[in-house]
């Protein structure tokens, strides 16, 4: 229990989650209204693929209906704006598929024409090569809906012989040092990698006790446990909001061996 | 399910399998993580589940720069053939409504296993004590009957977990395990697969639950005499667990001197 400014008594949250005797308690007493009520809820919160073009869902997993060598995952405004910017510009990028969720957070978009205001989840593959597959989610995924985001794409049968790169951005503030914070030069970019991933990173690694969350730690955490190489960057800023100067920090990932031949841009102009 | 490291899924028949339950203060985690630096287990496989909240890091039991970039996730098996003592790590909290199906899957992997028993490493809170319990050990344990008899030292300082009224005036007795997480929900799973399953636990308060934690791993090796003590002196604390390099910074950055 706790007290509040004003002298109430709540129920202070617990620091090991949902009180599983509330749940049990909460089961034990559903009508079959309330499981109707919790299914559909359950439904509505489910993840779909669907081509915005056709307007058809996918009948597959993305990954299963497509070959796949390369797979660039940018989650967040700024890790968006970076491969809009850098990648997407470099070369003819076809749209496969479109990813719709329902949130107490945030509702996906339908519109064909999205801005940088809405929330969305779109995949796209290289014309030129259409085994390197981008994914731009600005939306975010519930920690309910993040393995059904997994198999919608990637599907039951992992493949090790794909690169996986995630991108995104946490707060500075979420950074656990030794170091006075003052002294910290944000943003900066620290990586996560998996076991197979052989490439050096481009940045150096998070050190204990920072960890990943959301979608990019069950991206991660997915591609340890099935051995596919892959690498998450994690920019820390100030600014959560889309920020050119986060925006750039991503800048070091463009020497990646891996990403030769997908940036055409020259980083000179740049700086 | 469970997804070995290595190309085939180890034997673990005859093991015993040590787990935590995700309970008040993150006891059971905590000395989950004593004894897996201590005894320098290694990884052999993960427990890949939509139960659990999904997060990684690097090696939460490095020793060394060579052994700091081992990506660490959710829910991860370890074992120490030489005891023969596997353990199960869960680093995050239940999805909403996932801890019994979670705790289902689990035990149903566990007796496909053949492991010899289960001991959950728990916690309750103890606020909830009541007069009887105050004035007690705060160590409880619960066990199956096939787990009894293979308990051979007696002389410890253990009680039962009392049977006491979820809702007080109401003649309903049962466990009644506060803040105990999925302690329950593992206790009856394991009753009705028929596990020879053991919790052990300590009434805690939410805070530094460090000490709570190596409280809870001294008692249970006691048990199962995990590590031996350094001198004969049963009033010293000999043992040496090695708190793991991950616990580092548990209350935060340091400060800013900007604010003083």
């Amino acid at each position: 229990m706790a007290a509040t400014f004003f002298g109430e008594v709540v129920k202070a949250p617990c620091r090991a989650g949902t009180e599983e005797e509330e749940e049990d308690e909460e089961e034990r007493r559903e009508t079959p209204e309330d499981r109707e009520v919790r299914r559909q809820l359950a439904r509505k919160r489910e993840v779909r693929l669907f081509r915005r073009q056709t307007k058809t869902s996918l009948e597959v997993a993305l990954l299963e209906k497509y070959p796949c060598s390369k797979f660039i995952i940018a989650i967040g405004n700024n890790a968006v704006a970076f491969l809009s910017s850098f990648v997407m510009n470099s070369g003819v990028w076809e749209e496969v598929g479109c990813a719709k969720l329902w949130n107490e957070w945030c509702r996906t978009t339908d519109t064909t024409h999205l801005s940088p205001a809405e929330a969305f989840c779109v995949f796209y593959h290289l014309k030129s090569n259409p085994s390197v597959f981008l994914c731009q989610c600005t939306c975010y995924v519930a920690e309910d809906q993040q393995y059904q985001w997994l198999e919608k794409v990637f599907g039951s049968c992992p493949r090790k012989n794909m690169q996986v790169t995630i991108l995104t951005c946490r707060h500075v503030t979420d950074y656990k040092t030794s170091e006075s914070t003052s002294s910290l030069h944000s943003p900066f970019l620290k990586a996560l990698k998996t076991q197979n991933f052989k490439e050096p990173p481009c940045c150096s690694l998070l050190e204990q006790p920072n960890i990943a969350h959301d979608l990019p730690a069950a991206v991660l955490s997915y591609c340890q446990v099935w051995g596919i190489p892959a690498v998450l960057y994690l920019c820390y800023t100030d600014v959560m909001k889309l920020d050119l100067v986060t925006v750039e920090a991503f800048k070091p990932i463009l020497s990646s061996r891996s990403w030769k031949g997908l940036v055409k841009v020259r980083l000179d102009a740049f700086t | 399910m469970f997804v070995p490291c290595g190309e085939s899924a180890p034997d673990l028949a005859a093991y015993t399998l040590l787990m935590p339950a995700v309970s008040v203060g993150n006891v059971g985690q905590l000395a989950v993580d004593l004894i897996i630096s201590t005894l320098n287990m290694c990884k052999i496989g993960y427990f890949y589940t939509d139960c659990l909240v999904p997060m990684v890091g690097n090696n939460p039991y490095a020793t060394a720069e060579e052994n700091s970039a081992e990506l660490s996730t959710n829910a991860e098996v370890y074992s120490l053939p030489s005891k023969k003592l596997v353990a199960l790590q869960l680093r995050s909290i239940f999805i909403n409504y996932k801890s019994k199906p979670f705790c289902e899957k689990l035990l149903s992997w566990v007796k496909s296993s053949n492991c010899a028993k289960v001991i959950v490493l728990s916690s309750s809170h103890s606020y909830h004590r009541n007069d009887l319990q105050l004035c007690s050990t705060p160590f409880k344990y619960l066990w199956a009957p096939s787990v009894q008899k293979s308990v051979q030292n007696k002389s410890h300082n253990w009680e039962e977990m009392e049977k006491s009224p979820c809702i007080p005036e109401i003649n309903d007795s049962e466990f009644c395990i506060p803040e105990g997480g999925n302690t329950k929900t593992l206790c009856d799973e394991g009753r009705s697969k028929e596990i020879p399953l053991a919790v052990l636990l300590k009434f805690v308060s939410k805070g530094d639950n460090i000490p709570d934690a190596l409280g809870l791993v001294e008692h249970l090796n006691e048990w199962l005499q995990i590590i031996k003590p350094r001198c004969n002196d049963p009033t010293a604390s000999a043992l040496l667990w090695k708190i793991p390099s991950s616990w580092r910074l548990l209350s935060g950055s340091s400060l800013s001197p900007v604010l003083f």
